[in-house]
């Protein structure tokens, strides 16, 4: 077994300051987002995060760089922590060719094979057997590595995720599963979709160890996916991770937000990450205002240059169409060994 | 407004059937386009217009029988608009009829299927496989003219292929009772014209034994460069002769009409070609004199092959101005041929085989190639003097060949 | 010496093992049991139980993560036991393995390969007696192998787990006891899998077919041969991409075309090949291409409702002479 030390790169990884600077990249690239998708930019699906950063920061910052990371269609967070630059996500939201997908995907299939970002699934459930067997080959070749495997409370639903946490927990593969509860899957409460809504007791059933944490609380999220993510690493076998969150957007941009009630957004709004971590930093003593603004500034500028990006950057040609259809082998395939 | 007419497509023609049209009202037409194929009893005709226009009205229904010179349809000239439809009555047909002397009115209107244009039901489209209709083309086959022999009588590639090697079957109809009729047809058509060339045509016969030795020899020469399926036959060899010779001879070339002799200035040989079924054509082969021996054995070739297949055009069909027969093949020595009217002459090649010839300079007896050529003139127009003069002349150019 | 298309398939599979590392093999029942369909027998010992791995009932879970063990570098061979359970692993082939390269701009490859049995004819009723090939035929990103002779079974798995791309294998059930002597080592391991194969030349009509259906189509030229009637064979082989070189080939010699298909004719893989044909050789075709494909209804168990409901010899014979009008 190799075993890899957690990032050099990386040096902050957990520290207050990058935690917030990260949690103020996501929203304010997301906000960006929600604006150019009115103005006819960014097209498609597009499904913000924007209430949930925490998640994503804290368990993002809690990986190691060679860990691997399977994500939802919610995933442009994921994504611009797992190292893929606003950049290439900005682009890829336009379908612009140095998006980080070539285009090809949109919001929904940011992949960044070169840091061990494997998308960007859309189907709900689908990325489980992926991380599996992402695990698997991990498992099969010596490698230390986790295979973060995030999904939303919807998914839960799925046979998917009987079948992966079975398989997982019966060949002792190393996934961290990061079940994102928001609440809601679309429109449907999970009290409305699941007969058990303890979600911790459906990884007990198969026999795998589980955490909780309040999702709205990067720090939370950061120790508890630390310690998850190193039980796996060590015990080579999965667990499960359950982080309380809550969306503060709609769905997607076309959902008009029926199935609950203002106030309970509005509460929840009082619990926002961002505005509750800096809060208690200031408490703390560990931030000023001016840092906040310089940070908060720090991230427009990103999201500002981002955007200059993918303006300027060329379409893909369409003689490129059938283009990665097939791998470049397949071009002959007599007598092959 | 101008009429399209049924045309004269041979002498012997009377009356035609039309079998299919190549066009429908509205179609722009230019001169030289085939519009229609007419059935002449001989064979299918493929029947060309002479002026430009667009069609506006057609006046026959495929499958009506209709004496030569009745009108077909009428077209539009150039830059006219059409005019108010009116209907259309017999009239247009009995007005071509009246220009002809037979048949009987009486049989003609009983034949003549005139409708208005707008009553046309429009003619099946023939059932024909893919590639037997992309073959047909390539053969210069008419498709409507086979017989199929797939499922429903569709017409199959094999039948289109067949049909350039067994023709009079596949030009007739599917059923063997059709056939036999269409063959007492031509059978007629041939009587009425070789009877009337009997009756009215005052026959000399001629003869003339022609060495071959050196047109044997220069054309062994020519071919020895050529792949087999481009080599060229003594038959257009001879053809050619003919053809080069008659041009110091226009007592033999051109047409009796009218009590009076109308000589032609060009060279248009009607090629005898049986058929393998029964009957005989004789379509023509244009400008003879003037072509090169391999265009002139391709063009050859071409005609023997779409007159079995029973597509030629009209004018190959009317204008020949001298008949050329050879039948050595069939291994006669001579022929005595009986003239194709209104033409005035016909030459006949029997086969061409080792004989013993006196060498004329030596006086040695020598066995060598020759054939039997003989002239069938009309003595209305030309004496036997002429006549031995031109198979003189046809014998010294085959001792020149390489002056072709 | 003769070789069943079983111990052909089997001997591959112990090849590619022993060949390389990153190869494995998983599925319900491949490693104790043997196979359902015995193809694996043995190689569990061979091997051990990490690299012949058998697993829950869970088609979608462990081919999805098969299409993660692929993208983790690893060559895995996932035998789903029947194409029938292959329904409930359809999310993960087709919209993980077969979308992710093109999706992902490129950067995700997923080598790997998925071998299931097909087809009916063993009175296994309707659950059990699906030719869905064409479902997967019809999706860009996959390649679908259908290995009809002992030469392919024995040489098409090297160049399916060469391929930078997912590979769908369709075992005939009705071929695994096929015996046939193999060819020289040089010509299975030149296996080509891209390119269709000509099984008997003929001049009068072509039948094309594939995997359960060669055999069926081979005796039809026989009984045909016996009645002067000459047709050629065209063996697919591969069912996506299509080799229409090969089949546009075949119809520009014979004219006439007989599609024999197991899937029903509805949207079939018959459908498409008639489609392309008529696209690419309407001028050379000398009748309406005809197709034998299963009747439409679901397989019925009684033996003889089954055959009623598959493609037959007769009916191959009988399309051709139709065709022929004979």
């Amino acid at each position: 077994m190799k075993k890899r030390q957690p990032t050099q790169s990386r040096p902050a990884a957990g520290e207050p300051q990058r935690l917030l600077a990260d949690m103020l990249r996501i929203r304010r690239m997301e906000e960006k987002c929600a604006e150019l998708y009115g103005a006819g930019k960014i097209r498609g699906f597009l499904h913000l995060y924007i209430g949930e950063e925490a998640c994503a920061t804290g368990a993002m910052h809690a990986l190691a760089e060679e860990d691997r990371v399977v994500a939802t269609y919610r995933e442009h967070g994921h994504a611009l922590l797992r190292g893929v630059p606003m950049d290439a996500i900005m682009a890829e939201m336009f379908g612009k060719a140095s998006g980080c997908s070539r285009g090809r995907g949109g919001s929904m299939h940011l992949f960044d094979v070169s840091r061990h970002f494997y998308g960007g699934n859309a189907i709900v459930g689908g990325g489980l057997p992926l991380a599996a067997g992402l695990a698997l080959a991990d498992k099969l070749q010596g490698e230390s590595r986790v295979t973060a495997c995030f999904f939303g409370e919807g998914a839960i639903a799925e046979g998917a995720f009987h079948e992966s946490m079975n398989l997982a927990a019966l060949w002792a593969l190393p996934v961290l599963f990061c079940c994102e509860n928001n609440l809601y899957a679309m429109g449907t409460a999970l009290s409305r979709s699941e007969s058990q809504t303890d979600l911790c007791a459906k990884a007990a059933s198969y026999n795998m160890d589980s955490f909780r944490a309040d999702g709205m609380d990067v720090r939370a999220v950061f120790e508890t996916v630390s310690r998850a993510a190193n039980q796996v690493r060590e015990s080579g076998r999965p667990a499960f991770v359950e982080l309380q969150t809550y969306r503060f957007r709609a769905h997607s941009m076309f959902d008009p937000e029926l199935y609950r009630d203002k106030a309970e957004v509005e509460q929840w709004k009082t619990r926002g990450p961002i505005h509750s971590f800096s809060a208690q930093l200031k408490a703390e003593g560990l931030l000023t205002e001016d840092v906040f603004l310089a940070l908060d500034a720090a991230a427009q500028v990103e999201v500002d240059a981002a955007v200059a990006f993918a303006e300027a950057a060329p379409w893909e040609p369409e003689a490129d169409l059938l283009k990665d259809v097939h791998g470049p082998a397949a071009v002959a395939h007599g007598g092959r060994r | 407004m101008f009429e399209f007419k049924l045309p004269s497509l041979g002498a012997d023609m009377d009356e035609g059937k039309l079998l299919e049209w190549h066009v429908k009202p509205g179609d722009k037409v230019k001169k030289g386009q085939v519009v229609a194929v007419v059935d002449t009893s001989k064979a299918a005709v493929d029947v060309e217009i002479w002026q430009d226009g667009t069609v506006f009205e057609l006046l026959v229904e495929p499958g009506t029988r209709l004496p030569v010179g009745s009108v077909m349809a009428t077209l539009l000239e150039d830059g006219e608009s059409a005019p108010a439809r009116k209907p259309v009555t017999l009239q247009g047909a009995r007005k071509g009829e009246a220009r002809r002397k037979a048949p009987p009115p009486e049989v003609a209107a009983e034949a003549v299927g005139v409708r208005q244009a707008a009553e046309l039901a429009p003619p099946g489209r023939p059932r024909v496989s893919p590639a037997a209709r992309k073959r047909a083309d390539e053969l210069g086959r008419d498709i409507a003219r086979i017989a199929g022999s797939g499922p429903g009588g569709v017409v199959t590639l094999a039948d289109v292929e067949r049909a350039v090697v067994v023709p009079t079957a596949a030009a007739a109809a599917a059923t063997p009772a059709a056939a036999a009729t269409r063959q007492a047809e031509m059978r007629r058509t041939i009587a009425a014209a070789m009877s009337r060339s009997k009756r009215e045509i005052p026959h000399y016969y001629l003869f003339e034994t022609i060495p071959l030795a050196r047109a044997s020899e220069w054309l062994a020469g020519v071919n020895a460069d050529r792949p087999i399926t481009e080599r060229i036959l003594m038959a257009a060899l001879l053809l050619k002769a003919v053809a080069i010779t008659l041009k110091g001879f226009p007592a033999l070339n051109g047409f009796y009409r009218n009590e009076r002799f109308e000589p032609a200035d060009a060279v248009h040989a009607g090629v005898a070609i049986s058929l393998r079924g029964g009957g005989l054509v004789a379509p023509a082969l244009h400008d003879v004199d003037s072509k090169t021996l391999p265009v002139l054995m391709h063009e050859l070739s071409d005609l023997v092959r779409r007159t079995r297949a029973g597509s030629l055009r009209s004018s190959e069909m009317s204008d020949p101005t001298i008949t050329v027969t050879n039948l050595g093949e069939q291994g006669v020595e001579a022929v005595m041929g009986v003239i194709y009217p209104p033409q005035v002459a016909l030459v006949g090649f029997g086969r061409v085989a080792s004989r013993p010839v006196v060498d004329e300079v030596s006086g040695e007896l020598r066995v060598l190639p020759a054939v039997t050529a003989s002239l069938a003139a009309d003595h209305r127009v030309s004496d036997g003097h002429r006549g031995a003069l031109f198979l003189g002349a046809l014998r010294e150019l085959l001792q020149h060949p390489e002056d072709f | 010496m003769k070789v069943s298309y079983r111990e052909a398939l089997r001997e591959a599979l112990r090849e590619a093992l022993a060949q390389d590392p990153r190869v494995f093999l998983m599925g319900e029942d491949v490693g104790r049991y043997g196979g359902t369909y015995a193809v694996s027998k043995g190689l569990l010992d061979e091997f051990g139980p990490d690299r012949i791995r058998d697993t829950p009932l869970s088609e979608l879970g462990f081919v999805g993560a098969g299409v993660g063990a692929a993208l983790g570098g690893m060559r895995p061979i996932v035998e789903v036991m029947t194409i029938n359970f292959s329904l409930l692993a359809l999310d993960q082939i087709v919209n993980s393995a077969a979308l992710l390269r093109h999706m992902s701009g490129g950067q995700c490859a997923v080598p790997l390969v998925i071998r299931m049995v097909t087809g009916a004819g063993r009175q296994l009723a309707a659950q059990h007696s699906h030719s869905l090939e064409n479902w997967y035929a019809h999706i860009p990103g996959i390649r679908v192998l259908a290995p009809a002779t002992v030469a392919d079974a024995r040489g098409m798995l090297a160049p399916a787990l060469a391929d930078p791309d997912p590979v769908i294998i369709f075992e005939h059930a009705q071929l695994y006891n096929l015996e046939d002597a193999l060819p020289v080592e040089r010509v299975w391991r030149a296996c080509d899998i891209s390119r269709a194969a000509v099984r008997r030349t003929g001049t009068q009509a072509s039948l094309i077919t594939y995997g359960g259906c060669l055999p069926k189509a081979m005796q039809a030229a026989d009984e045909l041969a016996a009645t002067g009637i000459d047709v050629e064979v065209i063996d697919l082989r591969v069912l996506r991409p299509l080799d229409l070189d090969t089949i546009a080939a075949s119809v520009r010699r014979t004219h006439r075309v007989v599609v024999v298909d197991e899937g029903w004719k509805t949207g079939s893989l018959a459908g498409e090949i008639v489609a392309r044909i008529a696209e690419d050789c309407l001028y050379d075709l000398d009748a309406p291409p005809r197709r034998v494909c299963s009747a439409e209804v679901p397989i019925p168990y009684a033996r003889h409702m089954e055959a009623a409901a598959l493609p037959q010899v007769a009916q191959i014979v009988a399309a051709v002479k139709e065709m022929l009008n004979v």
